[in-house]
């Protein structure tokens, strides 16, 4: 369930006792929204729970500088960093470490190995002192022991005390039991002679298996950090200095932690955009691709908004500061991609149950198989093949590819989403997306661009259509009506020549007059015209008629009382619909519309886009009973809303996707949140998902299908029937390798691209 | 049967029961959080090989803020995962992390290492 409230720290400033903390905390609590809040005098912080749909961080802070305290802006985002350079700085250290414990134990195990088999030369066997070789090779192994295999006994010994047991507490038993048998063969070889036992020493096999681990583990530790390389990047983005504007007018180069909300800041071609913001003067074409995956530089003007760590291209511009640290929307798709690694996915539970009992129980198998063998075995040889099996069992047995089919996989894709704009909340929304078989869309916004067009522009005979659509925009350009931007919108487009109205007068509900190169000029609806006593003539009426069935708004324009034109005005289709669509169905998905407008428009824009179904005049508040319909068909059902109106038909869809542009409170309802306008997103969401899980299942599969044969063939269990051994060393080179596969499989997912047009 | 087999046999069993009970039937650390004057829920936590306490008793609706210091340098403890709570934390050797959350609904919730291998759980009252 998601949770309905949220939780916001604020770091508090100028309490002096233990009461101004309970007076903060009062004037928090008693603020609209707020659930409740507890400030902590020590630390200065105030812990705040509430209702997003209610409060804001901004009216929180309001309340406590109403009791008369300060709040101090948090830059945890560039915190977060230091601290992630310190975390990455120690381990490369411990990667550099890891590598030198891997050569020594290499260098020795090349030694040893040949060594050790000197025996297969038995000329040279009869020239050597059986015990004096044995002697030489304790001490060529010690060193592998304990330098370059100590962290797996100090790791076992720890996780004991604590009644864990982990992946070292194998290595550590497994090669402990080699070493100690093999001391004793060599310290007091007569003891074994007695009672006729051959004194072997297994040193080779205990060097070599530590050898080999370590190889898998420095492998694993290279492949792993790849995993979070995605977020890592992410965070890299953010520009460092921003170029502020003293009061003065004078331009300053200020570090990014410095730079406070109200600041102006100028950013110049090539530059970084320093934190989100309002453009206040200037224009230019910035290139968001880091942000929204979109890859084309979007058109910025005054008043438009700006956003940290996107690039600027051509123009230079100055914006005012409306967001820093952590409330920019870098910051926040950090945190949301952090907290969606951090999830956990429900095809994982399984896994989970097993690694919490695996090594305790891999621990017994392995203490029975010695058992067996050495009750069943010949008497002459039962004590070492009870050991090599007992050895082998524990070193093949591998916990970490169950532990890390999931985690990494969930990690390489999140990482992966954001790049393409596409913002995964956790894991579950992955699993959810990966089982639909339904899109709901809801048509404005998502389908449609949400905002009107001018999709026809009609003037009537005899009429120049370029001068009619100067006169039209003259007087658009005053208005503030959506239709009349439109309008404005279109003229620029078509490069009309800007000339000026006056004597511009809104008509409430009709429209708008001016006048224009002393002409009276009205635009407005059919009533603003008949108001006028301005009669069209039958072809104007016509071809307004036909507009009117094609479900668009007609905009009447008249001359000095006379009609001369219409201008058609739609919310269009955007141009990726109708191929997003068909990729959907094309991945074996029914896309379902549902819209508010009456059954002929919208079966025209289906049609327009391919749909089979939908649902014309659908309520706002009917949307999430639409999706309870198609659920109640035994459907899995994606909602694409990007509407405050949505929120619940996201919530109630099995996954619900947000669209870019769309409301704070749709995204709170959405698993997946679009940062792009472009239905391609909901594609490359669920084709990703599909890829990760399938990876997921892959990578779950080979670990517990690699276990549950590994360990038996370990066992001995095909000795009876084959004779077949597995040698301890040929058991740790399957379990090195099998942890590096997973990842290696869950990294292919980096290679994942959306479809491309 | 020989004596060695006997005896083997006998340590086996007896060895196997041992494991058995404890890693998975004795008595575990259990910790209550202390309350701080402000209502934070304080808890310190050792990272050796494991969590020690290991199971760390909070009441529900107040924030909490769990200290882990990891005392080791082995990679296995390197991560510490809450995915009851979304949290998923690098903790670096030698040094303590903080991790604060707000446990809503009463139940237990573990946490673990990156693999799943070292375990903790939080129960909420």
């Amino acid at each position: 369930m998601e949770p309905t409230t949220k939780t916001e720290t604020l770091d508090i400033e100028g309490m002096t006792c233990a009461s101004c903390a309970s007076f903060v905390e009062k004037s928090l609590t008693r603020t609209p929204g707020v659930q409740r809040a507890v400030v902590n005098f020590a630390t200065e912080k105030a812990t705040v729970d509430y209702v997003p749909t209610q409060a804001t961080p901004a009216t929180l802070k309001e309340a406590v500088v109403n009791a008369g305290y300060g709040v101090t802006e948090r830059a945890p985002d560039t915190s977060a960093a230091d601290r992630q350079a310190e975390i990455d700085q120690q381990k490369a250290l411990a990667y550099q470490k890891l590598k030198r414990r891997f050569w020594v134990a290499t260098a020795l195990a090349v030694v040893i190995m040949p060594l050790s088999m000197l025996m297969l030369w038995p000329a040279l066997m009869a020239r050597i002192n059986m015990q004096w070789l044995n002697y030489g090779l304790l001490v060529l192994t010690l060193p592998v022991l304990f330098y370059s295999g100590r962290e797996f006994f100090t790791s076992a010994w720890n996780g004991f005390k604590h009644r864990a047991a982990n992946m070292d507490t194998l290595i550590a038993v497994g090669t402990g039991a080699a070493f100690l048998y093999s001391l004793a063969a060599t310290v007091a070889p007569d003891w074994f002679m007695r009672r006729g036992l051959m004194p072997e020493v297994y040193y080779d096999t205990t060097a070599t298996i530590i050898a080999l681990i370590l190889l898998g583990k420095v492998l694993e530790l290279r492949a792993k950090t790849q995993t979070s390389a995605a977020i890592k990047a992410l965070m890299g983005l953010q520009a460092k200095t921003a170029r502020v504007v003293r009061p003065g007018g004078q331009e300053v180069d200020v570090p990014i932690e410095q730079v406070q909300l109200g600041d102006l800041v100028v950013v110049r071609p090539g530059e970084k955009v320093a934190t989100d913001g309002l453009i206040e003067e200037g224009h230019s074409a910035v290139d968001e691709a880091m942000l929204t995956g979109e890859s084309l530089p979007v058109e910025k003007k005054t008043g438009d908004p700006v956003f940290g760590a996107t690039l600027n291209k051509t123009g230079s511009f100055r914006f005012r500061v409306t967001k820093v640290g952590a409330d920019t929307m870098l910051a926040q798709i950090v945190k949301l991609v952090e907290d969606a690694q951090g999830s956990r996915a429900p095809i994982q539970r399984l896994a989970d149950k097993v690694s919490a009992i695996f090594v305790p129980t891999v621990v017994v198998i392995a203490i029975l198989t010695f058992v067996l063998w050495f009750d069943l075995a010949p008497v002459e040889a039962r004590l070492p093949l009870a050991l090599v099996n007992f050895v082998a069992v524990l070193i093949i047995a591998c916990p970490c590819a169950l532990g890390l089919a999931t985690p990494t996989a969930i990690m390489v894709s999140t990482g992966k989403g954001a790049e393409h704009g596409v913002l995964i909340r956790n894991a579950e929304a992955l699993e959810k997306a990966y089982k639909v078989n339904t899109v709901l869309l809801d048509k404005t916004g998502t389908i449609t661009r949400g905002e009107p067009a001018v999709t026809d522009f009609v003037p009537a005979d005899g009429q120049d259509a370029g001068q009619l659509l100067q006169v039209v925009a003259a007087v658009e350009r005053q208005s503030e009506h959506p239709l009349a931007e439109a309008v404005v919108r279109y003229a620029d487009a078509q490069q009309a020549t800007v000339i000026s109205a006056t004597g511009f007068q809104a008509i409430e509900g009709k429209g708008a007059q001016a006048s224009v190169n002393g002409q009276a000029v009205l635009i407005g609806n059919a009533r603003l015209l008949a108001d006028a006593d301005i009669t069209l003539s039958p072809a104007v009426r016509r071809q307004a008629e036909e507009l009117l069935t094609q479900a668009k708004t007609v905009l009447y324009v008249a001359i000095n009382k006379q009609a001369v034109g219409l201008i058609g005005v739609a919310d269009t289709v955007r141009e990726s619909s109708a191929v997003a669509i068909k990729r959907l169905q094309a991945m074996g998905i029914e896309v379902v519309m549902m819209t508010g407008d009456n059954p002929q428009t919208a079966a025209q824009v289906a049609g327009q886009v391919g749909i089979k179904r939908f649902f014309a005049e659908v309520l706002p508040s009917g949307k999430a009973g639409k999706v309870k319909e198609l659920q109640a068909e035994g459907r899995t059902v994606a909602m694409v809303g990007d509407g405050i109106n949505d929120a619940p038909a996201l919530a109630q869809a099995d996954i619900g996707l947000a669209m870019g542009g769309g409301t704070d409170v749709a995204m709170e309802a959405a698993g997946i949140t679009l940062m792009r306008s472009d239905l391609n997103g909901v594609v490359t969401a669920i084709d990703l998902s599909r890829q990760t899980i399938r990876t997921i299942k892959q990578n779950l599969f080979f670990a517990f299908i690699y276990n549950t044969l590994g360990i038996p063939i370990a066992a001995g269990l095909l000795y009876p029937f084959f004779g077949l051994l597995l040698s301890p060393m040929l058991a740790a080179a399957a379990m090195a390798l099998s942890s590096v596969s997973v990842l290696t499989n869950s990294l292919r997912l980096r290679g994942f691209s959306p479809v491309k047009n | 049967m020989d004596i060695a087999e006997i005896i083997v046999t006998l340590t086996g069993v007896a060895l196997s029961g041992f494991v058995i009970w404890y890693f998975f039937f004795s008595a575990r650390q259990t910790a209550s959080a202390v309350s701080s004057s402000s209502g934070v829920q304080e808890v310190d936590i050792t990272v050796k090989g494991g969590y020690s306490p290991d199971v760390i008793e909070v009441e529900r609706g107040k924030p909490v803020q769990l200290s882990f210091y990891r005392d080791e340098e082995n990679s296995c403890s390197e991560e510490l995962l809450m995915p009851d709570f979304s949290i998923r934390r690098d903790l670096p050797a030698f040094k303590t992390t903080l991790v604060e959350l707000l446990p809503q609904q009463p139940g237990t919730f573990p946490f673990t290492c990156g693999m799943g291998m070292l375990r903790g759980s939080l129960v909420v009252k």
